[in-house]
């Protein structure tokens, strides 16, 4: 797609003003990643109460596709069901975006707030939920992001 | 095209991929020289000659093939030490590339003489081939890394060289003759002059000036020096070490294996003669010998015009980029005293967002950290913008790129 698709007013504006910017303090869930390719940054936060999202922040450095992605995502999952946001896919991401044909090297840009969530969940599910088997599903869905 | 010191549109007929159009009809503007050149047609021919015509292994059979290979080969090695002024053909040592020679370097004469509490000093504005090998030696040895710093100017703070020499501690000191990212030209003779003074070895990255500047590594002075084929002209996969004959016979051999030996018994092996006690294995003799037709390609355009061109693009790039507006540029300003590197920010763009825009157009930028984040952190910037220039690139080339700059601009509301 053009970059003036890519770098509509939506991107932009999520980009330089992120909702769900920041850190919570003492959360069920921190997780970090980074690009090792461009150096993009992302540390998500989650709380989870009665199985759903309770709440969520992130900060980050990088590209406005993947700060946008990172800010759009907090958003989709907040309040939402724990288990409708450990089925969240690749397609759900950049749908959300509204991106789609991204090349092999920006798409990791979109999907790496979602590889961050998904590592966070793994670790969820092992340390706090000793659910195994859904880990290893969450893990194996990670790494398989790019 | 404008009058330059070189024949721009003779050498452009050269590099056939320079014709090829991006994104559809978009003509090739190619500004990431600094990651690697394109190669002409005659390095191209080199190559293929040798498999079409008299490809074999070198050094050992004695049928005509052979020979001919293994004169080939060899002859880059004295080009190799005619284009640097090395002392001694026998000193060149053929390796991947810069980044292997420094591990050459740090795995054997760095395991050798680097211990407990030593230092070794390397700079803020190194790429990470020149820290990395640095901390894994650093790390098995209990010795420490320093770093000489960066002023605002991009230049080294040469007065923390000193305090580091003045310890008595330091065993190494290394440090890029050309910033990859700022496009600094150190102060290389005077930074070896300190280090000899006290008795220091020096090692020095070439990777970014052999290809654009005359080196002279007699003059310079330093112990060793190391640099990369591709990044002049030249294919992927060569790289040059250079290092003083004594320090060579002291080091034990980074490789073993076939033509590295003299003798090989169960128990006890003798080593070859330099510089083959450092190429052990089948190396790569094509790619070699596409290296020669690369020297000889630069020899025949002299390093001075080559530099000059350099210096005119640059200035004109330096001026046309100051002109838009949000445009932060890193490093000297003085085009006479950098080389054609040039690395920015464009407002709150963020490099891969600039560059993903620029490519619609045309134009090939690197955009990330460079393989320099310890420079990247002493900017304060996560990332940059970077056009590198090189014989080929011309004046209406920075236009496009300027104006493919202001497009971004422009798409981003700056």
């Amino acid at each position: 797609m053009s970059s003036a698709d890519i770098y509509r007013e939506i991107i932009l504006d999520y980009y330089r003003n992120p909702r769900n910017y920041g850190k919570i303090p003492n959360p069920d869930v921190a997780q970090r990643d980074s690009n090792p390719l461009c150096g993009d940054e992302l540390e998500m936060h989650l709380n989870i109460k009665d199985n759903k999202i309770a709440d969520v922040k992130f900060t980050g450095k990088g590209c406005a596709i993947s700060q946008a992605s990172a800010s759009m995502l907090t958003e989709l999952i907040m309040g939402k069901d724990f288990e409708e946001v450990k089925k969240l896919s690749k397609e759900d991401i950049l749908e959300n975006l509204g991106l789609h044909d991204l090349g092999p090297a920006r798409i990791k840009c979109a999907l790496l707030s979602l590889k961050v969530l998904k590592s966070g969940l793994y670790s969820y599910l092992t340390e706090k939920m000793k659910d195994t088997a859904s880990a290893d599903k969450m893990k194996e869905e990670a790494s398989g992001l790019y | 095209m404008q009058a330059s010191v070189i024949n721009i549109e003779k050498i452009r007929k050269d590099f056939p991929i320079l014709e090829r159009k991006v994104h559809k009809d978009k003509p090739l503007v190619y500004l990431d020289n600094a990651a690697t050149t394109q190669k002409p047609v005659q390095v191209i021919e080199a190559i293929s000659n040798y498999y079409l015509n008299y490809n074999s292994n070198i050094h050992r059979a004695v049928h005509e093939l052979a020979e001919e290979a293994t004169a080939a080969y060899e002859l880059t090695r004295d080009k190799v030490a005619k284009f640097i002024n090395a002392p001694r053909r026998e000193e060149i040592v053929f390796v991947r590339g810069t980044t292997e020679a420094i591990n050459l370097v740090a795995y054997t004469w760095g395991r050798q003489n680097v211990g407990k509490d030593d230092i070794i000093v390397t700079t803020e504005y190194e790429h990470h081939s020149n820290i990395v090998p640095w901390q894994l030696l650093a790390k098995e040895k209990g010795a420490r890394i320093e770093y000489v710093g960066v002023d605002d100017g991009g230049q080294l703070m040469l007065e923390q060289l000193d305090r580091y020499l003045e310890t008595g501690r330091v065993k190494l000191v290394t440090f890029s003759q050309m910033s990859n990212v700022l496009g600094t030209i150190s102060d290389s003779e005077e930074i070896v002059r300190r280090c000899k003074a006290r008795g220091v070895r020096v090692l020095v990255d070439g990777a970014q000036s052999v290809p654009h500047m005359k080196v002279d590594l007699q003059r310079l002075g330093c112990d060793f020096f190391a640099f990369s084929a591709h990044k002049m002209l030249g294919p992927t996969g060569v790289g040059v070490l250079w290092a003083r004959r004594d320090l060579l016979e002291g080091m034990v051999p980074f490789n073993g294996g076939g033509d590295m030996i003299r003798e090989v018994h169960k128990y006890e092996t003798t080593w070859n003669d330099l510089p083959y006690k450092f190429e052990a294995g089948t190396p790569n003799i094509a790619d070699v010998i596409g290296f020669g037709a690369a020297i000889d390609y630069l020899e025949a355009i002299g390093m001075d015009r080559v530099r000059e061109h350099e210096v005119e693009i640059t200035r004109y790039a330096l001026e046309k980029l100051s002109e838009i507006k949000g445009m932060k540029i890193y490093g000297p300003m003085d085009a006479g005293k950098r080389g054609g590197v040039i690395s920015f920010n464009l407002g709150d763009i963020h490099p891969h967002d600039l560059a993903t825009i620029i490519d619609e157009d045309g134009v090939a930028i690197r955009s990330g950290h460079h393989c320099a984040q310890v420079l990247m952190e002493r900017l304060d910037v996560s990332a940059t913008s970077r056009a590198s220039f090189y014989i080929y690139n011309t004046k209406d080339e920075v236009d496009v790129l300027v104006r493919a700059l202001n497009r971004a601009r422009e798409l981003f509301r700056i």
